[in-house]
């Protein structure tokens, strides 16, 4: 084989990832993610409000809650904001923040300036924990219930219609889709 | 009526291009001369009838013809004219249409300027640029028809996107597609060179105009985005490292090291099959951005909706368009061998450096969108890069290229000896040394690490870049265009690479919580909220603020900030305002209410943040004025001229 022919190779390579990125598209944003129906990992992290205490995933069970996956660099977060501050006001569950790879200073900035919408912010400041949830690229958001199971995830900027189709229908005592 | 026509002229227009392709490579194949000659009619066929296709849909919008479904989905009888026009590009089908366009317009200005090259290797150029047209041609009419109708038409539109109601955002598309698909040309002149054989020099001078006019382009598209990011996502960042954005930016970095290996390979004849792969290469890049935007492979937020037989369609022919060139180039690049030898410390050598370095952050870029891709695929796990991976990765093939650059221009070609320059090296560098000392602790008075370091590195490219075409026209010399526009192009790396590095230092960011009256200080200005109002605008309401901004009692400006609700989609964007003072960019953002008359305002001032953009103009402009030097156009080629008396000559 002549050197010239390793570009080919390179590419056919290539092609052969973008295909098997192919096949597992139509269900992203919607799930796949092997952690569904698993335990959530479990973290402990610096809190970003209250720097005495950490974030602790054990504490979190007996109730259900969404974590976000968020950052101050993140442009997608920006857009969904907006729909995070109207789910807060919902008050259908708490939502977890995980900011990830952060400046704490900005993060701060941030929730003064557009508002908070988390009961709590894990600071992820290594990415580690965002490495065990499978996180692909912020935002994304993961539904776990009260036994700690993740029950769905969504990547990109939450929307409306996925709130109220997708998480909201989850949750127990939401026989109906509406909020 | 109209979109039944628009579709109808798609239809021929794909028929024309299958024959443009057709007569174009089999033609010289076979060696039929009225094979040869049906390409050009073929060519203008085509181009006509996108053109008509094009108008068409321009006609429904304008009209706002609801019955189409594109119309529908993508304006609104309340929509000014202009956005009305400009939401044609607004979404997936419309952006193909501009592709093609854009395509049928390159494809038509090579048949023109090559005119007076030999026919046989004009037609493979134009049989390949068919190829390329077909292929877009064929994956609009099969997966995203933008004239499909609605039946019953909806009585009003959906509205454009409110994000996209933006005049930079607007005109954005159609330049940076105008980069993109302009790659396409070399694209085709380097597989129109592998398939008649003919691998000497004369290929490379007869693409590198066209080459420099789509990296101009390219330049410009990718500034303006980053423009429109800066201030319409209200954040006050102007590079995010998005997927979308670094599909622009890969085939931005891989050009231009192929207008450098380019200008290698016409002037002393080496790094023949190295460019060959280039030209190949920036292409593909291009036609996998796309790819990468439409399939929904890769999550972003300025990417259109995701349909995985989209993802199918392109990736079928990526693999035919990328895998035959690159098969076509392991048949033929054993067949070169260079004759010509250089020294280290050469010019060449320094521009082989220049073109390592430009991949390797190509590479880094790549690697980082692709990553989190490659890993689902292999089933390792899902990884995630984002900023923190980028900036140092990039930075550390950046600033090696910065220093080797003011170097390598003192260089000459084939001696390595850089005695003769070694003064005019040294005291440019001395005096970049003082200059971005004064620049870093006399204005600014502190700074980074890095801070003298990139400022440094900026000024000495400025410097460096004049020495040449100053020495010229002291002795009397006439300065051709295509130094003239190196000058103007590397001098603009320079302002960039200040402009950057004075950002990323100085700039000061407050996020503040202000009642109507008070004030607050933020470096030398100061800011006073005067309350908000209601506004109205032709498609949105919204609330818009009044800032009142003095500098030691003096009046600076009044910023008028705004949130808009955009009533159809229901979305909300911030209209930052942004004004220029003294070098510094200053930003007012509106954030949240937060009661009793009190509202949050992001406050920032970048000193020189509006450089960045300036020098990708200018950078634009040196590739221009490159890009029309007289020499690429004067010589009347022809068969019998064999070119191996040029190589090795300065031309």
């Amino acid at each position: 084989m002549n050197r010239f022919a390793v570009p080919m190779a390179v590419f056919a390579a290539l092609v052969v990832v973008l295909a098997l990125g192919i096949r597992h598209s139509p269900q992203k944003g919607i799930i796949l993610s092997p952690l569904i129906g698993k335990p959530a990992p479990l973290f402990s992290l610096p809190s970003l409000n209250d720097p005495a205490h950490a974030v602790v995933s054990g504490d979190l069970k007996g109730r259900w809650y969404l974590l976000n996956v968020w950052g101050t660099w993140c442009v997608e977060c920006r857009a969904e904001h907006q729909m995070l501050l109207e789910a807060r006001d919902a008050h259908a569950l708490p939502l977890i923040g995980l900011d990830w790879k952060d400046d704490d200073a900005r993060a701060r900035q941030w929730l003064t300036q557009f508002g908070n919408p988390y009961e709590a912010i894990a600071l992820d400041h290594s990415g580690r924990t965002a490495v065990d949830f499978g996180v692909y690229g912020a935002p994304e958001t993961f539904l776990i219930n009260a036994q700690g199971i993740v029950v769905y995830k969504y990547v990109g900027p939450l929307t409306r219609d996925v709130w109220t189709q997708e998480i909201l229908p989850r949750l127990p005592g939401h026989a109906g889709g509406s909020s | 009526m109209l979109p039944e026509l628009g579709q109808f002229a798609l239809i021929l227009a794909l028929l024309l291009a299958g024959m443009q392709a057709f007569f174009g490579i089999a033609g010289p194949m076979l060696g039929r001369d009225r094979w040869i000659a049906a390409v050009t009619p073929a060519v203008a066929g085509q181009s006509v009838m996108v053109a008509l296709a094009v108008g068409c849909l321009v006609a429904s919008f304008v009209s706002n013809d609801f019955s189409v479904s594109y119309v529908a989905g993508n304006s609104n009888s309340a929509l000014p004219l202009f956005y009305r026009v400009a939401a044609l590009w607004g979404a997936h089908e419309g952006s193909l249409l501009l592709w093609i366009l854009l395509l049928a317009a390159w494809t038509v200005a090579v048949a023109i300027g090559s005119a007076r090259l030999p026919p046989r290797f004009a037609a493979r150029v134009l049989g390949v640029l068919g190829v390329v047209s077909f292929g877009f041609l064929l994956f609009t009419l099969a997966t995203s028809n933008p004239f499909a109708r609605l039946d019953p038409p909806l009585p009003d539109g959906r509205d454009l996107n409110p994000i996209l109601q933006d005049p930079a955002l607007a005109i954005h598309p159609p330049i940076l597609y105008t980069g993109y698909v302009g790659f396409a040309v070399a694209f085709a002149f380097a597989c129109a060179a592998m398939l008649e054989g003919r691998l000497d020099a004369t290929w490379a001078r007869w693409t590198r105009p066209w080459t420099t006019a789509a990296w101009a382009f390219l330049t410009c598209g990718i500034a303006l985005g980053s423009f429109w990011a800066y201030y319409e996502l209200g954040w006050g960042g102007f590079w995010f490292w998005d997927p979308v954005e670094n599909a622009s930016f890969m085939p931005w970095l891989v050009g231009t090291a192929l207008v450098h290996s380019l200008a290698v390979t016409e002037k002393r004849g080496l790094f023949k099959s190295w460019t060959l792969l280039l030209a190949i290469l920036t292409f593909s890049l291009s036609m996998l951005g796309t790819f990468l935007v439409r399939s929904g492979v890769l999550v972003s937020v300025h990417s259109f909706a995701a349909d995985p037989a989209r993802g199918i369609f392109i990736l079928a022919f990526l693999v035919i368009m990328i895998g035959g060139a690159l098969t076509l180039y392991a048949w033929r690049a054993p067949l070169l061998k260079s004759s010509a030898g250089f020294e280290l410390g050469a010019r060449e050598s320094f521009l082989l450096f220049n073109n390592v370095l430009l991949i390797t952050a190509a590479t880094t870029v790549f690697a980082g969108t692709m990553a989190p891709l490659i890993s689902d695929a292999l089933r390792l796990g899902t990884v995630s890069v984002g900023p923190p991976y980028f900036n140092p990765t990039f930075l550390l093939s950046m600033l090696p290229l910065a220093a080797l650059l003011s170097v390598g221009i003192h260089s000459s070609w084939k001696r390595g000896r850089l005695k003769d320059s070694q003064r005019m090296l040294l005291i440019t560098l001395l005096a970049a040394a003082v200059l971005a000392c004064a620049l870093v602790y006399g204005i600014y008075q502190h700074g980074l690490v890095l801070t003298p370091v990139g400022a440094l590195l900026g000024i000495w490219i400025i410097l460096s870049s004049f020495v040449e075409p100053l020495s010229r026209w002291r002795r009397g010399l006439r300065v051709p265009r295509g130094m003239l526009g190196m000058t103007i192009a590397h001098s603009g790396l320079g302002v960039l690479v200040i402009a950057l590095t004075t950002v990323q230092s100085f700039t000061l960011e407050h996020d503040v919580a202000l009642a109507p009256g008070t004030t607050t200080t933020v470096g030398s200005y100061l800011f006073r909220f005067d309350g908000v109002q209601p506004i109205e605008g032709p498609n949105y309401d919204g609330i818009g603020a009044t800032v009142t901004v003095t500098r030691g009692g003096a009046p600076v400006a009044v910023f008028k900030p705004q949130k808009r609700q955009y009533w159809v989609q229901h979305q909300l964007t911030s209209e930052t305002a942004i004004r220029m003072d003294h070098g510094n960019n200053i930003l007012v953002a509106l954030g949240e209410d937060l009661g009793a008359g009190r509202w949050s305002l992001r406050l920032q001032i970048r000193p020189l943040v509006s450089f960045i953009w300036l020098a990708a103009l200018i950078m634009a402009i040196g590739g221009a004025v490159a890009a029309s030097d007289r020499r690429y156009r004067n010589s009347k080629v022809t068969e019998a001229a064999v070119p191996a008396a040029a190589e090795g000559s300065a031309a």
